[in-house]
């Protein structure tokens, strides 16, 4: 990996100055046009801050989490369909249990619930998907796109069948928005992303080594299976905090680790780590800040990053091509 | 053997036709066709239009995957892949905003115009990939398809037409009547003139150089073979939205069984395509009955399986 020596900036550094420039927006994210019932506003912001925070985290660390595994900048969790099958999971769920079973298990209960369900589904396919030898990336990548499709429509086949009530439940969670942050569920994403990262920093000494491939990693001393269906299982419990909070946003993940490799110019975990959950947060504050305050379009923030991301996604797809 | 087989399909197709015209909501029989006029009057304005419009627009959406599949020498691309449908939408949200009011020729039309715009970038784009994997066409096309998409949802948000475009592009035939589907025969005439001239896009699917050589025009060619997909797309979609994989089930399905001569192949294509469709379509009046699900969803799911099939299998048969 290539390190910038004419910018000769540590990763240390970097890191300092990306979480000033966090800071000094989400100060300005808080105050800005601060007018009227200023107690209410604030909670309420503070409530769409969180989101972002846990957000930001999630996507940028299942992502770069991913890419380790796959030894590959285009791959992420939610363009090989995890996203998309939290989603089928979250129909099934309410498909099977209807909206009055759904109720005794309360906001919390279900998160899990889906969680857990994703987390076995996900990890038994992808074990299966990424483990197998001599598939080639594209194929990878094309069996995940297509599969991501194949979940949506069976959820789409699913809430034709559902009566109207279940599918204003489901309806009002898998479309991507910043502001339905429920006070629980945020609560509980804190706690499992807060586990996930105590994990995943721990590991982060051994991801450097998993980055090498799995013939080099075994021969370093890596338990190779055991720690893909770790990482795997850590992955989708990621996806599913974010997709939980705020929805299915394709590109996200893979335009904040696309950012954080060149922007950090370290290949260190120690350093994509942190700095993917920075970079993570500032796109999503910043961007929220751009699109409300400069260009007056709220709400839109997921749209603009589909966006960007795809049309990034066809930029590397282009030049990976070329090589 | 192969005439008596084509037979058999044209009878299941008709059998078909016949389950078509009789489901629904509203009993129609034959004893109360002739004895009730309101029942003769629901058939013709409802029924009768529907059976036709499924028939067009199956047969024509699986010949424009086909003839796309030929002009880009690869399997796994359809309009709905690479983007010809997606920009075909944007086109027709477009008009929606401009001139919501605007007559339903002039929506084909510029649904029809950023189709074509759509299928050309992709078109470009693939020529840019110099690592011509036959896997990195569909993938490009893909993601073209999305960036089209986000800023179809961009500007449905802004101007409040989510709903309206949910309901577009839910490729449902449910509100077919006399009066909203004639246009499709306009597609029919497309599907029809692609037969007739169906040797050229073989020849052309053997590539540019071998086109060239034995005298084929080449690039005159790939631009009838693009308005066809095109106009194929950009109607279909205005008059029922999208018909997902479809062009990609069925001229592979075909492919395998009876090879790439197109003469021979684009009426088994246009049978099955519609088989299938109608099939669907049937199949999804009656799993809920009285209400119904909307052939898109069936195709969704049918389609992206066939799809992972298909490159699971393709990995024995590469290299």
């Amino acid at each position: 990996m290539r390190t910038d020596a004419s910018v000769s900036l540590s990763p240390g550094k970097r890191l300092l100055l990306l979480a000033a420039l966090l800071v000094g927006l989400m100060g300005i994210f808080m105050t800005i046009g601060l007018n009227g019932n200023t107690a209410y506003i604030l909670r309420h912001r503070g409530q769409i801050l969180a989101t972002m925070v846990l957000v930001g985290f999630a996507s940028g660390i299942s992502t770069l989490l991913f890419q380790t595994l796959t030894r590959n900048r285009i791959l992420t969790p939610s363009v090989m369909g995890l996203e998309s099958l939290f989603v089928l999971m979250q129909t099934l769920l309410i498909f099977a249990l209807d909206v009055g079973g759904l109720s005794i298990f309360g906001s919390v209960g279900r998160f899990l619930a889906e969680s857990a369900l994703l987390v076995m589904f996900a990890t038994l396919l992808y074990r299966w998907l990424l483990g197998g030898a001599g598939l080639d990336l594209h194929r990878v990548l094309l069996i995940g796109l297509v599969c991501g499709t194949l979940f949506r429509s069976i959820s789409g086949l699913m809430q034709r069948l559902m009566e109207p009530g279940e599918f204003a439940v489901l309806q009002s969670r898998i479309f991507a928005t910043f502001t339905r942050a429920d006070a629980d569920v945020l609560l509980i994403s804190a706690l499992v992303i807060m586990l996930v990262a105590l994990v995943v920093w721990r590991l982060r000494h051994r991801l450097d080594v998993m980055a090498l491939g799995p013939d080099r990693a075994i021969a370093l001393g890596i338990h190779w299976q055991r720690h893909v269906t770790g990482l795997l299982l850590l992955i989708s419990l990621l996806v599913a905090v974010s997709t939980a909070l705020v929805g299915p946003m394709m590109f996200l993940g893979l335009l904040i680790v696309n950012l954080a490799y060149p922007l950090m110019g370290s290949w260190r975990h120690a350093h994509l780590l942190p700095g993917c959950v920075l970079i993570g947060i500032i796109t999503l504050v910043g961007g929220q800040l751009i699109l409300e305050r400069l260009l007056d379009m709220a709400g839109t923030l997921s749209v603009v990053i589909e966006f960007s991301g795809g049309i990034l996604f066809i930029y590397l797809l282009l030049r990976k091509g070329a090589k | 053997m192969k005439s008596f087989a084509f037979i058999t399909g044209l009878a299941l197709l008709l059998g078909l036709i016949v389950c078509s015209l009789f489901v629904g909501v509203s009993r129609v029989t034959l004893v109360s066709l002739w004895s009730d006029p309101e029942m003769r009057e629901i058939l013709m304005l409802s029924r009768f239009p529907r059976t036709a419009a499924l028939l067009l627009a199956g047969s024509a959406m699986s010949v424009a995957g086909l003839i796309m599949q030929m002009l880009t020498q690869n399997r796994f691309v359809e309009p709905s892949v690479v983007g010809t449908t997606q920009s075909a939408s944007l086109g027709l949200l477009l008009v929606m905003i401009v001139s919501p009011a605007a007559p339903i020729m002039l929506k084909m039309g510029v649904a029809t115009l950023f189709a074509l715009g759509g299928t050309a970038l992709f078109m470009l784009l693939i020529q840019r990939i110099r690592m011509k994997s036959s896997l990195m066409v569909p993938l490009a096309g893909i993601m073209l398809g999305a960036v089209f998409s986000s800023v179809t949802t961009f500007l449905a948000m802004k101007f409040d037409l989510l709903q309206s475009l949910g309901g577009w592009e839910s490729g449902d035939f449910s509100s077919v009547m006399q009066g909203r589907y004639e246009l499709l025969w306009l597609v029919g005439a497309m599907t029809l003139l692609a037969a007739v001239i169906a040797d050229r896009f073989t020849v052309a699917g053997m590539g540019r150089d071998f086109s060239v050589n034995v005298g084929l025009h080449y690039g005159r060619v790939m631009l009838i073979g693009m308005a066809i997909i095109a106009m194929i797309s950009g109607v279909v979609i205005v008059v029922v939205g999208v018909l997902p994989f479809l062009g990609l089930i069925v001229p592979n399905i075909v492919s395998l069984a009876l090879g790439d001569n197109l003469r021979r192949t684009v009426p088994w294509v246009a049978l099955i395509g519609a088989i299938l469709v109608i099939g669907c379509d049937v199949i999804g009046r009656l799993i809920i009955h009285p209400f119904e699900i909307p052939v898109s969803a069936l195709l969704g799911v049918l389609g992206a399986i066939v799809f992972l099939v298909l490159i699971v299998r393709s990995k024995r048969h590469a290299h």
